[in-house]
């Protein structure tokens, strides 16, 4: 995913910070959020380097979650590339403003800095917003697609690939990360920087957007309500349909020694580059462990997930939470090969060598 | 004379704002919603800002406003008006916006998005439609429900220990740094509708210039919600509402 930059430097981020510089780079053209730890850093950032003065991007503090939500809704509306970051309480209390937008299809990004939970949790790293993504946290039959970086770099690069889905589908997109990938500093390319679209190039690209009504067109409404049940039944049918079209092209992953694995260890995000250190120390050792890390968690990998099962020993879901993607992966793997979870909660990590003995104990069982 | 003849560009005293389209109102009759409405339109129309101008709707009775004046609209979640309205005016600086809204939007589950967003003085126009009752989900109690006035959730009328007190939401934004011209009206009488339509056309020219927030509060008529007449609501508009929400211009930064 790693993008050319123009400069041609690397610099040393934290995750957070990298979000930031990266939104002004890549034309976003307004910023939205509430502080919360532990993600505050990416209002932080924004408020430091005043993009205002030099891409025009608009940053604002918001009242709260839900205004910066409802900013983030009615700013997509109008064809602007508009985002909002926040952590697992805060994003919780978004979830009204996200299926209002994915109701009334208007795109925009929202990036969950996770913590543990449930309730005011923990400012500690967690995975537990897993559900809360894929299912979608709010009413209705919606999906939200969801990436999830699992390196500084990622998060920098997910940026615009959020934008680029959110526009291509007129749909909400999360990128999910966590306290311990926003936190953490590593060496990052951040992407050249793109001018933000111009009003005439938003009239143009968006022809759906609320601009003012050009006399030419019909006025452009965006609303999720329609009292017709009929009508709304039609709606609710051309949503499943783009979320089929989504699932079809839009599926990320990334596969590590997974050709002649015999064990497989799924995990994404931060558990995914924990994982990544035991499946190396098995490979020392000769046991032929590989990882499946998911990039996209909404639409799941389902079919490479089935394909895998046909040929491995068995499946382990590595998630720091109580369990939420193994049933995505039991659903694909459809009981082909045994299927078991280690995780850890409340804002507990897990280590490397922690999680050698989970695959060893509950995936080799020798 | 024929009906051709009288049907002359120098004969017109009324006419329909072009914005306003053939969409039958869902509005009950004698509803001062359908009048503001209008006034919007015309205002709009006058100013010559189709083009530019981006119309934030409410939840409750005018959450369907953007089925009759057409021109681009974004239909908020319940009481998130003015917290839109802050992005697509932050975005689009040179836009005419607008939120409009009812009191439970506006003055009780947006409270907190109305305040912050009058007291960042984002430079948008509130039209506020005050008539003490929630009329779209049947006529329950609103935040600006009069002290002893019945509804469907204080069928004994609204007493101070149960339901504490009426919201004077108009009065509290006036106290805000970021309010610049903020006023009470009516449209209750035609020297009423017409100082109504100067007012929302003053605060849509304040969005315009960037001088802050503009609220506009129109204290309406729910005649269905009060169970009167349309004739008897009006009379009891003026005898009710008036002593306690009382009309004219509260604060007003934008005069030399």
């Amino acid at each position: 995913m790693t993008q050319e930059n123009k400069e041609g430097k690397y610099v040393l981020l934290k995750g957070n910070e990298a979000i930031a510089m990266a939104a002004i780079r890549i034309g976003c053209d307004g910023y939205f959020g509430y502080p919360i730890t532990p993600q505050s850093e990416i209002l932080e950032t924004l408020c430091l380097e005043k993009p205002w003065e030099t891409t025009g991007m608009v940053v604002l503090q918001a009242e709260s979650e839900l205004a910066s939500i409802n900013m983030v809704y009615a700013g997509g509306a109008t064809g602007k590339r508009v985002m909002t970051s926040s952590s697992s309480p805060g994003v919780a209390l978004m979830q009204e403003g996200i299926t209002y937008m994915a109701g009334a299809e208007i795109p925009g990004v929202i990036v969950n800095v996770q913590r543990g939970g449930p309730g005011l949790g923990t400012i500690q790293p967690s995975q537990s917003d897993y559900n809360q993504s894929t299912r979608g946290g709010g009413n209705g039959d919606y999906e939200v697609i969801v990436l999830a970086p699992a390196s500084v770099q990622e998060m920098a690069d997910f940026v615009e690939t959020a934008f680029d889905l959110a526009f291509k589908y007129r749909n909400p997109v999360i990128i999910l990360s966590d306290g311990i990938i926003g936190q953490m500093m590593e060496k990052v390319m951040l992407p050249p920087f793109k001018a933000r679209k111009t009003a005439e190039e938003i009239a143009t690209l968006y022809p759906w957007a609320a601009t003012g009504r050009d006399l030419k067109r019909k006025n452009n409404i965006f609303t999720s309500l329609d009292l017709d049940q009929e009508r709304h039944e039609r709606h609710n049918i051309h949503l499943q349909k783009k979320y089929a079209e989504i699932k079809e092209n839009e599926v990320l992953y990334e596969e590590i020694m997974t050709e002649d694995a015999e064990y497989i260890v799924i995990a994404f995000g931060s558990a995914a580059r924990i994982a990544q250190k035991s499946i190396e120390d098995f490979r020392k050792e000769g046991i032929k462990v590989g990882l499946f890390r998911p990039i996209t968690l909404w639409p799941f990998p389902t079919k490479q997930i089935a394909r895998l099962a046909e040929k491995t020993k068995g499946m382990l879901s590595m998630e720091i939470n109580a369990g939420q993607m193994v049933q995505d992966i039991r659903l694909a793997v459809e009981g082909k090969t045994p299927v078991y979870h280690y995780g850890r909660m409340g804002g507990m990590v897990p280590t490397p060598e922690e999680i050698s003995d989970a695959i060893k104990n509950l995936l080799i069982k020798e | 004379m024929t009906k051709e003849n009288i049907i002359n560009p120098q004969n017109l005293v009324y006419k329909k704002p072009s914005l306003m389209n053939n969409t039958p109102m869902h509005y009950c009759p004698g509803c001062s919603h359908g009048m503001v409405h209008k006034l919007v339109a015309e205002i709009i129309e006058e100013m010559e800002m189709t083009d530019n101008t981006i119309g934030i709707c409410p939840v409750g009775c005018a959450v369907f406003a953007y089925n009759y004046l057409d021109i681009d609209w974004i239909e908020a979640a319940h009481g998130r008006a003015p917290a839109c309205a802050t992005a697509v005016k932050r975005l689009w600086p040179d836009h005419l916006v607008f939120t409009y809204q009812g009191d439970g939007d506006f003055a009780c589950i947006g409270t907190a998005e109305s305040i912050h967003a009058m007291n960042r003085g984002e430079n948008i126009a509130i039209i506020f439609i005050n008539n003490a009752i929630y009329g779209m989900t049947g006529g329950q109690m609103a935040p600006t429900t009069l002290m002893g006035m019945k509804t469907a959730t204080c069928p004994y009328g609204r007493q101070a220990d149960l339901h504490g007190y009426p919201l004077k939401m108009t009065e509290l934004a006036a106290n805000l740094e970021g309010t610049c011209y903020i006023t009470r009206q009516s449209v209750h009488n035609v020297a009423a509708i017409n100082r109504t339509k100067k007012a929302i056309r003053k605060a849509f020219e304040n969005s315009l210039t960037g001088k802050g927030t503009s609220l506009v509060e129109v204290v309406s008529t729910c005649n269905a919600g009060w169970k009167l007449t349309p004739v008897q609501a009006n009379k009891w508009m003026e005898e009710n509402m008036f002593p306690y929400y009382p009309l004219g211009d509260i604060k007003d930064t934008t005069k030399e």
